[in-house]
């Protein structure tokens, strides 16, 4: 039976009682089981693991645990077996067994499954060696492989709710609102906006009804450590939330997420439940007379919802459209009152500020800026993941050391930051410190953590027409300069990247732009020319081959490109002319085939089927 | 105490009754009882639109109006099993572009329609939160990465059950 906490001494209780629990079996099989492992199909493993556990009388002595995203989501699904601390890397159904009767019992370690460290070609058995988590320093991401985020006790297991404890009975809200400020957090949805001194607005309005949101909503597409945080451990986010309430005087919680990260809207709702059933939610919290509850929105599929004043919109049930800011939410914000705003990631920052003190947390980071920043490192990197260290580490150290650098024969071109509000900075920034004001002055921003690399067949004039693609439909329409703004610079640049592009058109791009900037009413609007802005400023050359060569470098843009098969390479095996959709190849068996240009089109399919590499672009 | 809701009386449907009933009738439900008629019937019918106006006292097209700001909304009946291929930022650099066309040319039908037969709806999302193993594809609810065109053909040729749904 799970007993009520009502006191501290239940919370310190119950830690012990679970601890104890846990002690019973000598080993645990942790597998990492988020959207991104289930993919990979870490929900057989855990069954088979279950079933093996069970066919080998192991019961009682090995505990099956599936948490969420550890993070390394290109090695899914990924096994950990303790005490040895073992950890094993693509771990199919087929292997549950061999773990179990070679690794928990007669302690073999199974070279096969163990990760090979690319650079040493040494394989490697725990995962503090691999290089993707060597150079980390996993403060938020850590307690991940830790929990399974279906269960409280997990979270109360390795000290849960003591920093909402410690808040309640040991601080008062002002004290808590200085540990803010003191730690320098810095909103991590992109604004950067310092958190303490946010609260403390709110906290000053007067009013005796507030609210507290935290914004799931997670809308640049590319960033997921959101969905991590929450689908992983959940509680994190509750408890801070509920800390952040008590220093601005809250008593009721809002969280908004994104509907299109269905397990992470489970595993919240499931989490918010037990909590209140724990009665770490609801009345007189920890007996301090502090009440707060929490309820839960889905997002609807609007990218704009993720601005502060529209998500308050999305929350009254109305179309999810900004508005202008001052009022603040601070002063008027959910049904006319003191609202305040903060980002999954900055929420889930707040227990352990409070448990380590502001001045740790301010250590860590940069002079402006405490604390470490998640960041989903994807795209062309050899390893792809989620990445936390302090603020103000290198792109070179994150992208090359963490990440492995570039995947395959690639070299790195350009890696966009921020999303659709942020731009790509290119090779020679590479030393840059990733923090909020150097990317800024860098012409992109460090938003809320999207780190997209990019190599040498990513056509940036594309990426810049992926992002106005993309804000054109976002756009909520209700201001003229953002949505005929960004439609336009859409326009324009789907002209180039079909051939079509004029010499002005540059100076045109960079003149519109400065408008669409310059005049929107929302963040939406004021950022949206980022990407077609940073990449003209640091790849022009590449605009300039669009429109004056009629060329497309990287090879992507359909309209300038041409499928040629290489007579001296092409060995006539036939399996590119099955394959073509169009019958576009002729030839026949033993001899050089051939691909007809304009019945071509340029599916690529052709250049994956052919095994000796013989088609190529131009 | 045993006031009678005259508004919740009219729609003779028993399903959308009890997709209706936790509420309120407050118009700041909306948003979420047609989240729940769309998880229901997997889009929402003319008429359960008419009996959220009614429920909520609120004009119809103000229904509408929000049915149609947000994109998960869908107006139409999808198919029997819907495709969704991820266009986020992560998947695009990865060649998601031409995941989406070779699904769009098996299929016969652009991203956003159904075939004519019933059988496949082909959607297009801004990011599933699965960007390290990027191109993604979610078939009837269970997630695919690393996909490629020719797998994704494979991917509509045999709809697996194989893999864990992810629901929420
Ligand atoms: C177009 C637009 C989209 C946004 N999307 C998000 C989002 O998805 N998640 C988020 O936390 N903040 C987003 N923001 C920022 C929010 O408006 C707000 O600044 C943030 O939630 C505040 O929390 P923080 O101080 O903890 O960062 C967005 C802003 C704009 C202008
Ligand atoms: S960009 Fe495709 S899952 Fe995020």
């Amino acid at each position: 039976m799970t007993a009520t906490i009502k006191k501290l001494k239940d919370l310190t209780r119950e830690k012990e009682r679970i601890a104890k629990a846990r002690e019973a079996y000598p080993f645990c099989i942790t597998i990492s089981s988020g959207t991104c492992g289930l993919a990979k199909g870490s929900g057989e493993l855990v069954k088979a693991m279950q079933a093996a556990v069970k066919g080998l009388g192991l019961s009682k002595k090995v505990l099956v645990k599936s948490t969420g995203c550890h993070g390394f989501c290109d090695i899914e699904p990924v096994v950990h077996v303790a005490p040895q601390g073992i950890l094993y890397q693509k771990v199919a159904p087929e292997n549950a067994k061999e773990i179990l009767s070679e690794t928990v019992l007669r302690n073999n370690v199974l070279d096969k499954l163990l990760y090979t460290d690319p650079r040493s070609g040494q394989k490697v058995r725990y995962a503090q060696e691999i290089p993707f988590y060597k150079a980390q320093r996993r403060l938020l991401t850590k307690a991940n492989d830790l929990v399974d985020p279906e269960s409280i006790d997990d979270y109360i297991a390795i000290g849960g709710y003591r920093a909402l404890a410690k808040a309640l009975l040991e601080m008062n809200p002002e004290k808590v609102i200085d540990e803010a400020k003191k730690s320098r957090l810095r909103g991590r949805g992109g604004a950067g906006f310092p958190t303490g001194f946010k609260w403390e607005f709110c906290r000053r309005a007067k009013s005796d009804v507030k609210y507290v949101i935290c914004n799931a909503d997670e809308g640049d597409p590319g960033a997921y450590m959101d969905r991590s945080l929450l689908e992983g451990n959940p509680h994190s986010a509750l408890e801070g939330m509920a800390i952040g309430a008590f220093a601005i005087g809250a008593r009721e919680g809002i969280i908004y997420v994104r509907h299109e990260y269905p397990l992470a809207v489970r595993n919240i709702r499931q989490a918010v439940a037990q909590a209140k059933r724990r009665g770490l939610l609801g009345k007189n919290i920890f007996g301090s007379g502090f009440s707060f509850d929490v309820h839960i929105e889905r997002g609807a599929g609007a990218f704009v919802c993720g601005e502060e004043t529209a998500l308050i919109n999305s929350v009254q049930g109305l179309r999810g459209e900004p508005k202008q800011r001052p009022p603040f939410p601070a002063v008027r914000g959910l049904w006319g009152k003191p609202t305040n705003i903060n980002n999954v990631e900055t929420w889930a920052s707040v227990p352990i500020i409070i448990n380590k003190g502001g001045d740790w947390f301010a250590r860590i980071g940069t002079e402006a800026s405490g604390g470490t920043k998640i960041f989903s490192l994807v795209g062309k990197c050899a390893h792809t993941g989620l990445v936390e260290v302090p603020i103000g580490t290198s792109l070179r150290e994150i992208i090359y050391n963490i990440g492995g650098g570039i995947k395959g024969e690639g070299d790195f071109k350009a890696v966009q930051t921020g999303g659709p509000s942020g731009g790509c900075l290119p090779r020679h920034l590479i030393d840059l410190p990733v923090d909020y004001d150097t990317l800024a002055k860098a012409g992109s921003i460090m938003g809320s953590g999207g780190m997209i690399v990019m190599d040498d067949s990513t056509c940036m004039v594309d990426v810049a027409k992926y992002f106005l693609n993309f804000l054109r439909n976002e756009s909520c329409g209700k201001c003229l300069s953002c949505r005929e703004g960004t439609q336009r610079l859409y326009e324009i640049v789907e002209r180039i990247c079909e051939g079509n592009g004029k010499e002005e058109d540059l100076d045109l791009l960079e003149e519109l732009a400065q408008v669409v900037k310059d005049s929107s009413l929302c963040g939406l609007g004021q950022t949206a020319p980022n990407p077609v802005l940073s990449t003209l400023r640091y790849f022009r050359r590449e605009y300039e081959a669009h429109i004056k060569d009629k060329r497309c470098p990287a090879g992507v843009c359909k309209s300038l490109i041409q499928y040629v098969i290489d007579g001296e390479k092409c060995i006539g095996c036939t399996l590119c002319m099955k394959q073509c959709p169009v019958n576009a190849i002729t030839g026949e068996l033993k001899k050089v085939h051939k691909v007809d240009s304009d019945k071509c089109i340029r599916c690529g399919v052709c250049v994956e089927s052919c095994k000796p590499k013989a088609i190529f672009v131009v | 105490m045993k006031n009678k809701k005259p508004k919740r009386n009219g729609s003779g449907d028993p399903r959308l009754d009890k997709v209706l009933k936790p509420y309120k009738g407050e118009p700041r439900e909306m948003i979420s009882m047609l989240q729940d008629i769309q998880d229901e019937y997997g889009f929402l019918p003319e008429d359960a639109l008419r009996q959220v106006a009614v429920a909520l006292g609120v004009p119809l097209p103000d229904v509408f109006g929000v049915a149609t700001f947000y994109r998960m909304f869908r107006l139409n009946a999808p198919g029997r099993h819907t495709i969704t291929a991820c266009v986020g930022t992560a998947c695009h650099v990865r060649g998601v572009p031409r995941v989406v066309d070779e699904l769009s040319r098996t299929l016969g039908v652009e991203p956003g329609q159904t075939t004519p037969d019933g059988e496949y709806s082909l959607e297009t999302v801004a990011c599933l939160g699965c960007c390290a193993i990027g191109p993604v594809v979610v078939m009837d609810g269970v997630y695919h990465g690393q996909v490629n065109p020719q797998t994704a053909r494979k991917l509509v040729k045999t709809p697996a059950k194989a893999k864990e749904v992810v629901k929420s």
